[in-house]
């Protein structure tokens, strides 16, 4: 057995020129997944922790995670959120063990130290012992046993934590692309419309690899096609931000003929079927254009999505080597009425485990995590649009934005 | 449609009419004939899967909804002609009905389900748990279902969720 701690510096050797090629290996190794927590996910990234809508009062708190770092976000006395390690500095205890609530001060049950909400170690249970036996020395410093703190900004409704200091500003980050299509999806305080989560068989980074290849939506999802109600090859395209790491993925709505379809020979498109009922397939334009999809993948691993009208984040959380958990957090405004609810209700067929042009995902991923652990050395390809980071307009057809998430691990990883 | 009033007061004669139609239902999803699926609700009839956490926190999203027939028969013909899946079939466990009301020709009633998994390589798992809470009507001597509403214990799904409820 390998008892020599590596630190943070694998033994491991990107194998190909660029990033048009990934060895299976990245999504099998037990010491990368172990590597990624620290330069990844405790690197220089913005890890999205939750929403501001959810912790609206002083007090009130949500659990998250930040890659599998347990987290705590919680709403301060002031109104500024913070965001700690959701880890006992006395024995590691979670501190917060439910998902969300409400508390004056964070006090781990175990043997009770408690903390303020933004951290500090104000009290140790017994400090004194008990008749003047036992409890603390006076080496003991509350101010050295605080939680662990993450640097925290809200940008657009959105709670992003880092752990490093060297992490740019949000807007920075993402870059001016990215920040006026976030702009774009949420132009109004958000609502809380409903949760659910998807357990993938599979490493975290190919579901992230999968929100990053628009080349496969039409091929995979084929319901689109099935049923005739959007053409492979509609406008739109892929923005990618300057540093690589972040996508956006759009689809406009044009008048494109049939004859078009049946050249592409997608497979779907043999049988014609219509939905008896389409009313899940309207749009109420909301957003100021005619764009009815719009996937933004901000590294490592959140999902903005508007697909017609269902707006939603997506949270990944890596669940050891072979498995992640992605929490699906489904937005309104709060401007909404009872009509526009009921019809984000509706478009919500479409995406999620269920979704109409979504559950494959959650299938595809998993059958690369077993196809690929025997051969680790053997590496994927992906020359879609080239060899380049770079934008398509008028196409989805690329797998740019894939190759500029692998650029980002590569870079996070120092590999 | 309406029920007779002294049918309405006698839960000993709904008791076993509900419960074959449970057992109906489970079975015709259980046997792949999912083509009938549509046919256990009235025609305006709703069903919705959705989890405990957003029915205790009072919020709408459901992971499946379907309103009125024609949504229903829609997700019985995505899941035959577009969506991709790997071959799967289901074992549910119906108990524990709970009659709540009978009242105005609707009957309340909520019961409790387990549903297992099982792949075609032959893994098995328990896939959900949970309620069903149900509004049946008495549809010309037939018991329908004018609402479904499956609440899953869990708010995880394992991989996809295709096969109704």
């Amino acid at each position: 057995m390998d008892t020599i701690d590596r630190g943070n510096d694998p033994d491991f050797v990107w194998p190909y020129e660029d990033t048009s090629r990934v060895p299976f290996q990245v999504y099998t190794d037990e010491e990368l997944y172990r590597v990624e927590q620290k330069k990844v996910f405790q690197g220089n990234v913005w890890n999205f922790l939750c929403l501001e809508c959810e912790i609206p009062e002083p007090g009130d708190y949500k659990t998250t995670y930040a890659g599998d770092t347990p987290i705590i976000a919680v709403r301060d006395e002031a109104g500024n959120i913070n965001a700690m390690v959701n880890r006992c500095a006395h024995k590691g205890s979670l501190v917060c063990y439910k998902p969300r609530g409400n508390v004056k001060e964070l006090a781990c049950v175990y043997h009770n130290w408690v903390y303020d909400l933004r951290g500090n170690l104000t009290a140790v249970a017994f400090r004194r012992g008990v008749g003047g036996k036992g409890g603390l020395t006076d080496e003991f410093k509350n101010s050295e046993h605080g939680l662990q703190r993450l640097r925290v900004e809200v940008f657009r409704g959105l709670v992003f934590g880092t752990f490093s200091e060297k992490t740019e500003p949000v807007a920075d980050y993402l870059g001016d692309e990215l920040v006026s299509a976030v702009d774009r999806v949420l132009i109004k305080p958000l609502k809380v419309l409903g949760y659910y989560s998807q357990i993938f068989k599979n490493n975290w980074k190919l579901y992230v690899e999968n929100n990053k290849d628009s080349y496969h939506a039409s091929l995979l999802h084929v319901f689109h096609n099935t049923f005739g109600v959007v053409r492979p090859n509609m406008g739109g395209g892929i923005k990618i931000s300057d540093s690589g790491w972040h996508h956006l993925s759009y689809t406009e709505r044009t008048d494109i003929s049939d004859d078009e379809i049946v050249k592409e020979n997608v497979r779907s498109k043999q049988d014609a079927y219509s939905l008896e009922d389409p009313t899940l397939m309207e749009h109420k334009l909301e957003l100021g254009d005619n764009v009815t999809n719009n996937i933004q993948t901000i590294f490592p691993t959140l999902v903005i999505q508007q697909i017609l009208n269902c707006l939603a984040v997506r949270q990944l959380i890596p669940k050891g080597v072979n498995e992640s958990e992605l929490i699906w957090t489904i937005l309104g405004f709060e401007d909404d009425d009872e009509e526009m609810i009921q019809h984000r209700v509706s478009t919500n067929n479409l995406v999620g485990p269920a979704g109409f042009i979504s559950m494959e995902d959650g299938a595809v991923g998993a059958w690369v995590q077993r196809a690929a652990k025997s051969d680790r050395e053997a590496l994927t390809v992906m020359p879609m649009g080239g060899r380049a980071i770079e934008p398509s307009q008028g196409s989805r057809v690329t797998e740019a934005a894939v190759r500029g998430f692998w650029k980002g691990w590569r870079e996070c990883m120092e590999i | 449609m309406a029920l007779i009033p002294s049918q309405l007061d006698d839960e000993v004669s709904l008791r076993p009419r509900i419960d074959a139609l449970n057992a109906n239902y489970v079975h015709t999803i259980d046997d792949d004939r999912l083509e009938d699926w549509p046919n256990f609700f009235t025609a305006d009839g709703e069903y919705s899967i959705s989890t405990r956490e957003n029915h205790e926190m009072g919020l709408p999203i459901c992971l499946v909804q379907c309103k009125g027939t024609g949504m229903f028969r829609d997700r019985i013909t995505a899941l035959r002609q577009a969506n991709i899946y790997e071959p799967h079939t289901y074992c549910h466990s119906v108990s524990a009905l709970h009659i709540s009301s009978a009242s105005q020709g609707v009957i309340a009633t909520k019961s409790n389900f387990t549903l297992v998994r099982t792949m075609s390589e032959g893994q098995m798992m328990l896939f959900a748990a949970g309620r069903y809470m149900d509004k049946i009507i008495d549809y010309n001597g037939e018991l329908k279902f004018a609402e479904r509403r499956v609440i899953l214990e869990s708010r995880r799904i394992d991989t996809l969720l295709v096969i109704p409820i």
